[in-house]
């Protein structure tokens, strides 16, 4: 058996918005479109994925929150519909997906192994998180391939940023061996916004993209930095500055999705791939991928 | 008076071990004890409603009021998922869910209904409806916690609320979902050597059961912001259920309290307490605390017995 390895690692906001844009047949309800930039962004990157041989999609998300230990999906089949209770009058999606086991209890044996405490979650019940369900719809919309989701532990409250940084890097590390173990070629997506201050009213049609706009213009510059440092390929003055960035702009970083996804690819030193930057209801969100072989590596914007 | 609006106002944890797994510690079945007990008492008062504050179901466009008349689902928590599935079906009263959203946008909130199917209802409150209205005897509705609400907007959201109990002539109970602190153990532990989390969190849960068991519920709310500071991890911006539960039952320490349980859950403070609108109990409160609207000079604090 050949060597698992990550063929490409992306940051992939979920505001529910862009799958209601979308208008696909899973999602119940109806709109006129909105957030073109990102989804456009988006469907690019789908289509790279189409031409990127990989076996499964491995997704950490903030929407599934535990606080002992991190969880990791565990039965093969979840075929239910999702319902966003922050957003539900745009978000009602018909799911039915499958899950990667092996290679999930896999990395959750190797995260054990590491000294952090983890579980299977293997309630067939179980609702798998609206995050989960946005991101992997955006990138892969005919979800012919199995996923995994992890928990998000939540060390940034618990404890502090810089505890939430090393196990988030500690859990990378893990799955990153499972990964190489396993023979299989894995897509990582770390599932999350940047800048993370919400409006807290809702225009009568939520896609008009006349009211659009970041919440003030520190979450803007603040985002530019980092997305400035994603370019220069410099992730690790990125997870540096993570702490003050999160508390600064109350970011969606705090779940530890990012540093996850560097700690398993090694904390890159070559440019990201930018494919989008847009705000949903005041936060800010930047769609950006890592790909490992520079063959395949591209300036996309 | 605030006994022909509210009949009584229930404290209850979040967390489904007394649902679940009562049987796994004693200090769960006493959990579920005193959560049977508060099912009596409903049963036995003339109540035609329950209000559900749940701090579990987070928001973030304004203030959501749950009104699907029957909502139905099964629900797995996130993290206590191996204790086994919540399956659910509440008689939900849209009438009075859009009373309250009418009024909460009287007072200048942004609010809405939500009726949808297959909508999550949050373990807090599927918790609290199981075991206090298991018959669905009465409706009930859920209120959500806006995320980036703070003390102003908490106070009139529970001041809308009594306006539409006044308006529709209801008689409900209130039912806050809340632990007191809130840190949990972050390793698994064994149910039976289930404990608060640490002695401060135990000395601050039990100083606030004392104000409780004397009726000081605006005291409470008063010192919401010392509570989330000292005992309350930093998740959202303030401890709010003091202030909710305060403006809904009104705005004073006129109550019969009673602690009916407490005990750890995953280490964080569980419990079960009840306060009851008073006319009596003058001589050792102050009353200094009332919802002033005009000033009409000092008070003889004996005359406000009866607030
Ligand atoms: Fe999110």
């Amino acid at each position: 058996m050949s060597k698992g390895e990550i063929v490409l690692g992306a940051l992939a906001p979920h505001p529910p918005h862009v799958v209601y844009a979308e208008n696909p047949d899973q999602n119940e309800p109806v709109s006129e479109g909105g957030w073109e930039t990102l989804r456009w962004g988006y469907h690019r990157l789908a289509r790279k994925l189409e031409t990127i041989d990989y076996d499964v999609m491995v997704v950490f998300t903030p929407h599934w929150q535990t606080y002992v230990g991190t969880h990791f999906l565990g039965v093969p089949r979840f075929s239910s519909k999702s319902v966003d209770p922050v957003f539900p009058n745009i978000f009602r999606y018909n799911y039915d997906l499958e899950v990667d086991v092996d290679l999930s209890e896999a990395m959750c044996k190797a995260a054990s192994d590491a000294g952090l405490i983890t579980r299977m979650m293997r309630n067939p019940d179980f609702r798998v998180d609206y995050g989960t369900i946005t991101s992997c719809h955006m990138m892969n919309p005919r979800w012919d391939k199995p996923i995994i989701t992890i928990s998000s532990n939540r060390n940034t409250h618990y404890y502090s940023p810089e505890v939430m940084i090393e196990q988030a890097l500690a859990l990378g590390k893990a799955c990153r061996t499972a990964i190489e173990d396993s023979g299989k070629r894995v897509v990582l997506v770390s599932s999350h916004s940047l800048s993370h201050r919400h409006f807290v009213t809702e225009s009568p049609l939520p896609e008009d993209m006349s009211k659009e706009h970041i919440y003030n213009h520190s979450q803007y510059v603040w985002d530019m930095a980092l997305i400035d440092l994603f370019r220069q390929g410099k992730m690790r003055e990125a997870i540096d500055i993570m702490p003050e960035f999160t508390e600064q702009t109350i970011a969606e970083t705090e779940g530890g999705g990012l540093v996850w996804m560097m700690g398993a690819m090694g904390m890159p030193e070559y440019p990201a791939e930018i494919y989008g930057y847009q705000s949903v209801i005041g936060t800010g969100n930047c769609i950006a991928a890592w790909v490992p072989h520079s063959d395949k590596r591209e300036i996309v914007l | 008076m605030d006994h022909d609006i509210i009949k009584f106002g229930l404290y209850v944890p979040p967390h489904p071990h007394p649902l679940l797994s009562p049987g796994a510690s004693k200090g769960y079945q006493r959990l579920r004890d005193a959560f049977d007990t508060c099912r009596e008492r409903i049963e036995n008062s003339d109540a035609d409603l329950i209000i559900v504050y749940s701090t579990t179901w987070p928001s973030i466009i304004g203030h959501q009021f749950q009104a699907n008349p029957n909502s139905e689902w099964v629900h797995v928590d996130d993290d206590f998922h191996y204790l086994g599935s919540m399956p659910y079906s509440f008689t939900m009263d849209s009438v009075f869910a859009g009373a309250c959203v009418e009024k909460a946008k009287e007072r200048g909130l942004q609010a809405r209904t939500v009726n949808y199917d297959a909508f999550p209802i949050d373990t807090g409150s599927i918790t609290a409806l199981s075991l206090l209205n298991p018959e669905n005897r009465i409706p009930a509705t859920i209120v959500s916690s806006n995320m980036y609400a703070n003390r102003s907007e908490t106070i009139v959201l529970g001041k809308a609320i009594r306006d539409a109990l006044t308006e529709e002539k209801r008689k409900a109970v209130v039912v806050v979902v809340s632990s007191l602190s809130n840190r949990m153990f972050t390793e698994p532990i064994d149910p039976s050597e289930d404990r608060i989390h640490s002695q401060k969190d135990d000395d601050w849960n039990r100083k606030i059961l004392e104000f409780f068991e004397d009726g000081r519920l605006e005291d409470l709310s008063q010192l919401s912001r010392e509570i989330h500071g000292q005992i309350r991890v930093q998740k959202v911006v303030a401890y709010k259920p003091a202030w909710w539960m305060a403006s809904t039952m009104g705005q004073h320490n006129n109550y019969d309290g009673e602690v009916l349980a407490y005990e750890a859950l995953n280490g964080s403070g569980g419990a079960i307490i009840q306060l009851t609108p008073s006319v009596g109990s003058i001589g050792d409160k102050e009353f200094d605390e009332d919802d002033v609207e005009y000033y009409r000079g000092d008070r003889n604090v004996l005359d406000q017995g009866g607030v």
